[in-house]
């Protein structure tokens, strides 16, 4: 439900100091040493916890079971053997989930985002009765909590004989998208120019045309800022997962089987640690290449769920 | 199924998603122009038609449930909504919902808005915002795995070593180490703990763009005023970011009252630590309960809707401003 994407400041803000003009801001250091020690503290409280458990998933076994990551410094031993256990050892196989998580994933950003930009261009540029009234009505759906859907939803799916497959995974996050992504996508195709669109009318293009050749191209960015919210959001999910897939059958991502790991061996370290940054690792890759239509999509879905 | 099955399979659904889609825009395109409402329904159906079978149908049907017994056959009333507030589990629940949405919001946005101001044009600020922001980006299941190695407990024998930072900690204080996750109220703050780690992040994102939104006149008008540190974050910046506050604080209450997956991966809600969006799970997907389990949702809708309500109005001041 956030709008935050529409305040201008905060698109520009993420870059820090290179939004800001260099004259009128020159950098400076830290005001004073007090609060540069403050940042540092909340910094390093930030990160050690991360730091403690990536080190561990590096050490041995034993070496995880009997003492503190901490003791790695004046014992050094790096291997990669809890990685190669919990990804393909028997009792976790995590590399069949991370490919369920794939397979979960795609269409589940494909098909909301597709779905999403013709709604969103007939509630910009067509006329239809009721037009107001339904796009109010699906910018309200915003505010219904998924959980409020689940079990009914999930009622359908077993009617229809389609549980058990990818499909209830794959409609249910493309429902649960649709309200924001019609938003969202509505909000920047109303800010094109109409002359634009009303040249091409002249020109005879009709509505179809002017989707995909001149609307597609100019919506670009905010596809792809709602493209990496949405699949980061997919990715991450752990109640649709559970409520459509259990956490061990043939479909289940891998947040669902790790969450179950937690659940049944709590006491692994080796494989959890391990596990744990296999599933953050996709999410950490998109942070790091696609920072600033992260930050806007976040910005964007933040109240999503 | 192995792999290339499910792949072909994921290829399969794009596929026919993409073909369907395609003839919906090859039919629309051949209507001859003035056929406006053919056109605009072609466009705009798919997404409405799955919205109402998706959303609207299953959420009037979850009302409708909350008010049958747990096998939604017969009909109770308020009985479920009534258990609510008088059963001592579930009113222990609610008691948890309380406590999470009072403190993980507030302690969050302190938090991010302090960084925001403490990092805002030093020399590392983009490193040093990195740092902070990159919970946000990985899974509350991934986050909650991380913590849940800080509050590992081994038992306090010879010869086994603490594992979990926090317990080591408190051995090298001379302190007993503790079973954080089993002892409550405090195991339900250790969890508020995992959320305010994520959302920090979300809170310093939001402020520090608001804080170099502020105008500069006003920040130089207050130096001459004589206004430095403390009293300049105090008079200057907070009043001139405080429909962003309003709005990252609002975000975060409604992410806290949704979150789920921290609770259900650090203890599954044993030990007194269940909130309404995790009870409504339990009830629903492994008590079997769902007459409960629907109330329970209903209560997170309502829960939800004034806190949405006020962020909207505040986000568009702060755009209008």
């Amino acid at each position: 439900m956030s709008t935050v994407k529409t305040t201008p400041e905060v698109r520009e803000g993420w870059d820090g100091a290179a939004a800001a003009s260099p004259s009128a801001r020159a950098r400076k250091r830290l005001t004073s040493p007090g609060a540069s020690i403050a940042a540092v503290v909340i910094a390093v409280l930030w990160t050690l916890p991360t730091f403690g458990l990536l080190l561990s998933s590096f050490r041995p076994e034993e070496d995880i079971k009997g003492n503190g990551w901490w003791n790695w410094f004046t014992d050094p031993e790096l291997t990669l053997e809890s990685y190669n256990e919990v990804l393909f050892g028997s009792t976790t196989q995590l590399s069949t989930y991370v490919v369920n998580s794939v397979v979960i994933t795609v269409p589940s950003v494909v098909i909301p985002v597709v779905l999403a930009l013709l709604a969103a261009y007939a509630f910009a540029w067509m006329k239809f009765p009721f037009r107001n009234t339904l796009f109010v009505a699906v910018f309200a759906l915003q505010i219904v909590p998924i959980q409020v859907a689940l079990i009914p939803l999930l009622q359908i799916f077993v009617d229809t004989g389609l549980n058990g497959t990818f499909w209830p995974l794959w409609i249910a996050h493309s429902v649960f998208a649709l309200p924001l992504a019609v938003y969202l996508l509505h909000n920047f195709m109303s800010d094109i120019p109409a002359e634009l669109v009303e040249a091409a009318r002249v020109d005879g293009a009709g509505h179809v045309k002017i989707f995909r050749a001149i609307m597609l191209p100019l919506v670009l960015p905010a596809i792809a800022a709602f493209g990496v919210f949405q699949f980061l959001w997919v990715w991450n999910d752990l109640l649709v997962a559970l409520t459509f897939a259990g956490s061990t059958s043939d479909v289940a991502p891998l947040t669902a089987r790790i969450a179950e790991l937690v659940g049944t061996r709590g006491t692994e370290w080796h494989l959890l640690s391990a596990g744990a940054f296999v599933s953050m690792l996709v999410p950490v890759i998109v942070f790091v290449t696609m920072q600033r239509f992260f930050v806007r999509g976040l910005l964007a879905g933040s109240v999503k769920g | 199924m192995d792999t290339a099955e499910k792949l072909a399979q994921m290829a399969l659904a794009v596929a026919l998603f993409a073909g369907v889609v395609g003839l919906i825009l090859l039919l629309a395109g051949r209507v001859r122009r003035g056929a406006d409402l053919a056109q605009a329904l072609a466009f705009v159906v798919p997404a409405l038609a799955l919205l109402a079978v998706g959303l609207i149908y299953p959420a009037l049907r979850t009302g409708y449930q909350s008010f049958f017994d747990r096998t939604t056959e017969n009909f109770v009333g308020l009985a479920n909504y009534q258990a609510l507030f008088e059963r001592d589990d579930l009113l222990v629940v609610l008691r948890n919902t309380l406590i999470w949405v009072l403190v993980a919001p507030v302690v969050a946005t302190v938090i991010g808005l302090v960084y925001a101001v403490l990092v805002d044009r030093s020399r590392f600020e983009a490193f040093a915002k990195s740092l902070i922001f990159m919970p946000l980006a990985i899974s509350l299941v991934g986050a909650s795995i991380i913590w849940r190695f800080v509050y590992e407990y081994r038992p306090d024998q010879q010869n086994i070593e603490q594992i979990g930072l926090l317990n080591q900690i408190l051995v090298w204080l001379g302190m007993e180490p503790q079973q954080f996750l089993l002892n409550s109220p405090l195991n339900t703050l250790l969890l508020i703990v995992i959320l305010i780690w994520v959302q920090a992040g979300f809170a310093m994102t939001v402020l520090s763009a608001a804080i170099k939104g502020i105008p500069q006149d006003i920040v130089e008008a207050g130096r001459l005023d004589g206004l430095y540190g403390v009293k300049m974050f105090r008079y200057v910046t907070v009043p001139s970011i405080r429909p962003a506050l309003i709005v990252v604080l609002t975000t975060i209450s409604i992410a806290t009252l949704k979150v789920f997956d921290i609770v259900r991966t650090m203890t599954g809600g044993q030990f007194e630590t269940s909130i309404v969006a995790n009870e409504f799970y339990t009830q629903s997907l492994v008590r079997g309960n769902y007459g409960l389990g629907a109330a329970l949702a209903m209560v997170l809708f309502v829960m939800v809707i004034p806190i949405v309500i006020y962020n909207v109005r505040q986000l568009r001041k702060a755009d209008h401003r």
